[in-house]
């Protein structure tokens, strides 16, 4: 089976879903096509075990827009015998997916988080219900779409680096397909966003007020994670909803997410249930977040937050010396 | 403008939701429906659309018989005319293709929809009913400008934010943010009431995608509880970096 996986690139640079998507394909095919529009970071596909790398060119791909690169993408597997397509659940991918499977006659597996063979077929697992159900799924047609949840998967060089074949693919696009563009991104510059950090220092009612999130920003900032927050304490207005946690916020599955002052009401956990390891600071011993903790320390989030940045800034000096 | 909402029927966020032993069907026994979260925020924007462009908003679910409940919500709320595709067998394709019909038919300017349905969080909707229409769609938006056929969005992306430019007629799913939905008001409720509801039957879709089993995810956790003594912090920090090697 060949797979192809849509090369998602912010600022020139590939982006760790897409790598995650790479390794996925590596793993189930017996061919990977990296798919990028315009040209490519040849030295980092190569590395990743690409075989072909295929540059979709086109005058109208300049503004990125979701209609006009599914067109592309569409066009592309169409005219190549390609089984799958790979994307990042991504705020891109999960644009890109549904459109060109639609475009495809496809079946569209969204945000998966494991994926094996069975003879020749591709068979998902998916999360339903905020995760409270794992769902196998097998698709009924026979190309598939798959976007892949961040994280889940594990961005791994391949063992001995790929030459690949690099070729340009021109697609048939009009205006009809460019009737959405993005016209600005502006960037949180500095600031980690809680979809692609490792790490996640999230606060919640626990902190009593908006003022005392310096505590949560410094701890964070020893971790190298980034700053999230439970629903209460966004709709009170203390933090912007882009950094909450949850049902109705993000999903996000980090390698460290850690709770300081939240009770890890059931919407809460619906989006951070699938971190590899969950760490919390409560001071009451029966909230329900130390049920799915890994780790917990009952106690007061103002007394213990700044013992714990002065021990992990000394664990990080003693490592790096 | 001609506004169709599109609201689906969902388990309640705190129900408990099981698998057969056997994993071939899941457990809803007890479970309460509501109106799924987003979708508030997608009549809302359908009804504030409706205050500045003028035109009718119709309000349209696919499932259960059960759902005309979220109907009568979206009629209360201020919807000018609900309808129900009964059927409980159509995967989200099928959804999706029952949507796009109904919007072909009733010549919709703007489709919205919640970001996502709360059951299968796939967040695939908009782009679906998008691409079946031959649309153009934008997916979570949390601000939305429309003038004329000028659509201005913005939509949270991963370290950032993102400014699009599109035009009518356009499918947009909705994010929390956007907008304060309204509550209805007692009069409206029952107002609500004796509007009628259409009901129309499915059009047959082959399913494109099939759940051969449901389980309960065990995720084993750790779940060492320390107190807050200096030692205990000590070795939080030290089963944080030895053990889980995660900082």
């Amino acid at each position: 089976m060949t797979i192809a996986v849509y090369i998602e690139r912010r600022a020139g640079s590939i982006k760790r879903a897409s790598l995650e998507a790479i390794t996925a394909a590596r793993g189930i095919a017996d061919r990977v096509v990296g798919l990028c529009i315009g040209t490519a970071d040849t030295q980092t596909l190569r590395t990743y075990g690409v075989h072909e790398i295929v540059a979709i060119e086109h005058a109208m791909l300049t503004r990125y827009s979701s209609q006009a690169v599914a067109e592309a993408i569409a066009q592309y597997v169409r005219s190549a015998a390609v089984g799958a397509l790979f994307l990042g659940a991504t705020a891109q991918g999960k644009e890109l997916g549904p459109r060109v499977a639609v475009l495809l006659e496809t079946a569209y597996l969204p945000d998966c988080v494991a994926l094996s063979k069975e003879a020749d077929k591709l068979i998902a697992v998916r999360p339903l219900f905020a995760g409270k159900i794992r769902a196998t799924v097998e698709p009924l047609t026979e190309r598939v779409v798959v976007s892949l949840r961040p994280n889940m998967f594990t961005a791994r060089p391949a063992e001995t680096p790929t030459e690949p074949t690099q070729t340009t693919f021109s697609p048939e696009l009009s205006q009809e397909h460019c009737r959405v563009v993005v016209t600005d991104v502006v960037r949180n510059e500095g600031k980690l966003d809680v979809l692609e950090a490792d790490i996640v220092v999230s606060g919640g009612r626990g902190l009593k007020g908006p003022e005392h999130f310096a505590l949560i920003e410094q701890l964070a900032a020893v971790l190298g994670g980034a700053v999230g927050a439970s629903r209460a304490v966004v709709d009170a207005g203390w933090r912007p909803h882009s950094e909450q946690v949850g049902q109705t916020g993000k999903t996000v599955s980090p390698n460290l997410y850690l709770a300081c002052g939240i009770s890890g009401a059931v919407q809460h956990l619906a989006g951070m249930s699938s971190s590899k390891v969950i760490a919390a600071i409560n001071k009451d011993k029966d909230a329900p977040i130390f049920k799915v903790a890994d780790y917990g320390i009952v106690g007061d989030v103002f007394e213990v937050i700044p013992k714990l940045i002065e021990q992990v800034k000394q664990l990080k000096q003693s490592t790096a010396s | 403008m001609n506004i169709l909402v599109c609201v689906s029927y969902v388990p309640d966020t705190a129900a408990k939701i099981g698998a057969t032993p056997d994993g071939s069907a899941l457990q809803l026994q007890g479970v309460k429906y509501i109106l799924n979260p987003y979708d508030e925020f997608a009549i809302e924007e359908a009804l504030l659309q409706r205050e500045k462009h003028g035109g009718r908003v119709v309000a349209l679910t696919v499932g259960d018989a059960a759902a005309t409940e979220i109907l009568r919500t979206a009629l209360a709320m201020g919807a000018d005319a609900a309808a129900i595709v009964t059927d409980t067998t159509l995967d989200s394709y099928g959804v999706a293709v029952q949507i796009a019909e109904y919007a072909r038919a009733m010549n919709a300017d703007l489709v919205l929809l919640g970001r996502q349905s709360i059951d299968h969080d796939s967040f695939q909707m908009a782009s679906t009913v998008g691409a079946l229409l031959g649309m153009p769609s934008i997916s979570v938006v949390s601000k939305l400008d429309i003038e004329g056929t000028r659509v201005r969005a913005g939509r949270d992306v991963e370290g950032g934010k993102e400014i699009l430019e599109a035009e009518l007629p356009i499918v947009i799913s909705v994010q929390k943010g956007i907008n304060n939905p309204r509550y209805p008001k007692l009069p409206d409720i029952m107002k609500a009431k004796s509007k009628p509801i259409e009901t129309l039957q499915a059009q047959s879709v082959p399913a494109r995608s099939r759940h051969i089993r449901y389980e309960v995810p065990q995720q084993k956790r750790a779940n060492i509880i320390l107190g807050d003594s200096d030692a205990d912090i000590a070795e939080f920090v030290r089963l944080l970096h030895e053990e889980a090697k995660v900082i």
